[in-house]
């Protein structure tokens, strides 16, 4: 008898100590598969230029880095929003109707004889204003109106597709000032290596020809202001009422109205907020390009939606996180960058991605069932 | 003396049907007042009314001497009006404290209050407070709701109402989910809280429950209240009777039913 309960007391404790670890591989496995997808890549493109290219550079860091900065400030109002039980379908076409939006306010101003910094900080805060104004209506219509967010979203993507064509004509918004190409792709620092070479802060050495084309920008501008709001509403979601409140209204809205959380105005808040981070993103795109483009947006934004997914945001609502995004759109980058460098046909990308976005889900989803974790409400 | 709560000739009405007729309650000081009834009688609307959860389309709500319009449920929360509601409207992706605070966090704040950030420690050291009063113990107070069994659900659910102080409190079904010794909590709970005066609404289906906490018993069947007895008056069979329709005393109380 006594050996029969010990028995069963230790059966209880290994497979406590099982559901532990299947929460603890959970929680990192999207870190140990971007580590692992970095070692990766770091030794099978050495073997196969034979020692020429070298994946772990600053240089292809910094390329990463830009690659993602629209990716992931889709994905970080996508976060809050998905979160919050929603979706938002409209950020791409809103992203490109920012960018639109942004360059044909500094051609007119710069015209008009204004001052280019002027120009472009007017530039860059109507992009964003335009941006917002279709977030509102989404927030009002899904909030107040109560038409699931997948439709009112797929339908501002649309309308904003539109708008973004009008006011481009279909083209690229050009001739923009100098200014605009600095804002999306100077640095905080500038590397040159090798001899004579050196760290150089805010300011590029005043070189030419080759040691330019050696010279590594780090953490460009768009960089910097994707990662100062990433840490903005890293600190948001997780340490004020704010969000606490997104995560109540996604976990059972019912319990959110009956405590007294003002819920259609948190809503509106957050489609608005999703809407200014890809406004941002557009604005940034117009910079990185010296020009407004109103297609930019709409390739990236199934990515962004696929970052979030990867970070382990629920699409039931209630359950995401800033870092796990940030994560997810790491690994879509690297990926991408990985395959590139690895001379594979760049089109194998997007079944590698929709590959982890499926194994993402069920991972949370064993979890959920090992775990033996009951929704409630 | 003046009732704390006083709900005169209330109706609610979903599209054709009337799920609450007529009906009127008075509640004093340190009561505790069963509502009972067959499923669907219509208590689960008229407490909803009560908390603001539903808008009455006729009839008044009086709270302490005073005309009580709630239009959102954290109007009456305001007023001193605590609702453990049968789905007990927890957060399951939330913690434990984060619960009992939802829509009331603490804050701490910086910059000469331009930022605000929550307050986790003060709010998990009164969570800890609240449930240890009720004898009711959890090792992390960030654990998940939807990690917990449906007995713990119901203590956070409880605690979390008696933390704010009511100066009414509404229980529906609250011993549903629970084991026994729960259940012998939440009876005692119940008294403590006659004895502090603070009156309680209680909606149960199990009459001896009712029987054993209650001053009074108010019976409802199809929206209608059919009887309004004091519990030393009366029996379980009798009670029944007026649940089933079997008894109707609504023609002799004051308001007529209407239609």
């Amino acid at each position: 008898m006594a050996l029969r309960s010990g028995e069963s007391s230790s059966l209880a404790t290994t497979s406590d100590r099982k559901k532990q670890l299947v929460v603890a591989f959970s929680r990192v496995w999207a870190w140990v598969f971007l580590t692992g997808l970095i070692i990766f890549f770091a030794i099978s493109v050495s073997i196969q230029s034979g020692g020429d290219v070298n994946f772990l550079t600053i240089r292809n860091s910094q390329n990463i880095l830009m690659a993602i900065v629209p990716v992931l400030l889709m994905g970080l109002g996508q976060t809050f929003v998905v979160i919050a039980a929603g979706i938002d379908l409209s950020v791409g076409w809103v992203m490109g109707l920012a960018s639109v939006v942004s360059a044909l306010v500094i051609v007119d101003l710069v015209e008009r004889g204004t001052s280019e910094t002027l120009a472009i900080a007017i530039g860059c805060l109507a992009g964003i204003l335009a941006a917002m104004l279709p977030g509102v209506v989404n927030g009002v219509i899904i909030a107040k109106l109560r038409i699931p967010s997948f439709i009112v979203t797929l339908g501002m993507s649309f309308i904003a597709r539109g708008v973004a064509f009008l006011l481009s004509g279909g083209n690229v918004v050009g001739g923009q000032p100098q200014g605009v190409r600095h804002l999306g792709n100077e640095a905080l620092f500038y590397l040159i290596s090798g001899p004579g070479g050196g760290l150089y802060f805010l300011r590029p050495p005043a070189v030419t020809g080759e040691a330019l084309r050696q010279m590594d920008r780090i953490f460009q501008w768009p960089v910097v202001i994707a990662f100062v709001l990433l840490l903005v509403m890293l600190f948001v979601l997780r340490k004020t009422q704010f969000g606490r409140h997104v995560y109540a209204i996604g976990g059972n809205r019912e319990a959110a109205l009956r405590a007294g959380i003002p819920v259609d105005r948190h809503l509106i808040v957050l489609y608005t907020l999703s809407a200014a981070t890809a406004g941002i993103a557009g604005v940034l795109t117009t910079a990185r390009f010296s020009g407004g483009s109103s297609i930019a947006g709409d390739p990236l934004l199934l990515s962004s939606i696929a970052a979030v997914i990867i970070g382990g945001a629920s699409m039931y609502g209630g359950h995401g996180s800033v870092s796990g995004t940030l994560i997810g759109a790491l690994i879509i980058a690297v990926m991408t960058t990985g395959l590139v460098m690895l001379n594979v046909q760049p089109f194998w990308q997007y079944i590698v991605v929709g590959i982890i976005v499926i194994l993402a889900v069920l991972i949370d989803q064993a979890r959920d069932i090992i775990v033996g974790r009951i929704e409630t409400g | 003396m003046e009732a704390m709560l006083s709900v005169r000739n209330l109706v609610k009405r979903f599209g054709g049907l009337v799920a609450v007729n007529r009906v009127g309650l008075e509640i004093n000081a340190g009561e505790v007042v069963g509502l009972v009834g067959d499923n669907a009688a219509g208590k689960s609307t008229l407490i909803k009314c009560i908390s603001g959860v539903y808008q009455a389309d006729e009839g008044e709500i009086s709270f302490q001497g005073q005309r009580a319009h709630f239009a959102r449920p954290i109007d009456a929360r305001q007023a001193g009006i605590e609702t453990i509601y049968q789905d007990l409207a927890l957060a399951g992706n939330l913690g434990i404290s984060a619960n009992i605070f939802l829509g009331r966090e603490v804050k701490t704040k910086y910059l000469g209050g331009l930022v605000h950030t929550l307050n986790e420690n003060l709010m998990n050291t009164a969570s800890k407070k609240v449930l240890d009063a009720l004898d009711i113990r959890f090792a992390n107070f960030s654990e998940k709701i939807e990690k917990l069994s449906g007995g713990q659900r119901q203590a956070v659910a409880i605690g979390r109402a008696m933390y704010w102080e009511a100066k009414l409190m509404i229980m529906d079904e609250p011993t549903n989910n629970l084991g026994v010794i729960e259940q012998r909590k939440v009876l005692d709970l119940i008294g403590r809280l006659r004895s502090e005066r603070v009156p309680v609404i209680l909606i149960s289906h199990t009459l001896p429950d009712v029987f054993a906490v209650t001053d009074r018993i108010i019976v409802m069947h199809r929206g209608r209240k059919v009887a309004e007895k004091r519990t030393g008056d009366t029996n379980s069979q009798e009670i029944v009777q007026y649940m089933v329709g079997a008894l109707d005393d609504s023609a002799r109380m004051s308001a007529p039913p209407s239609e």
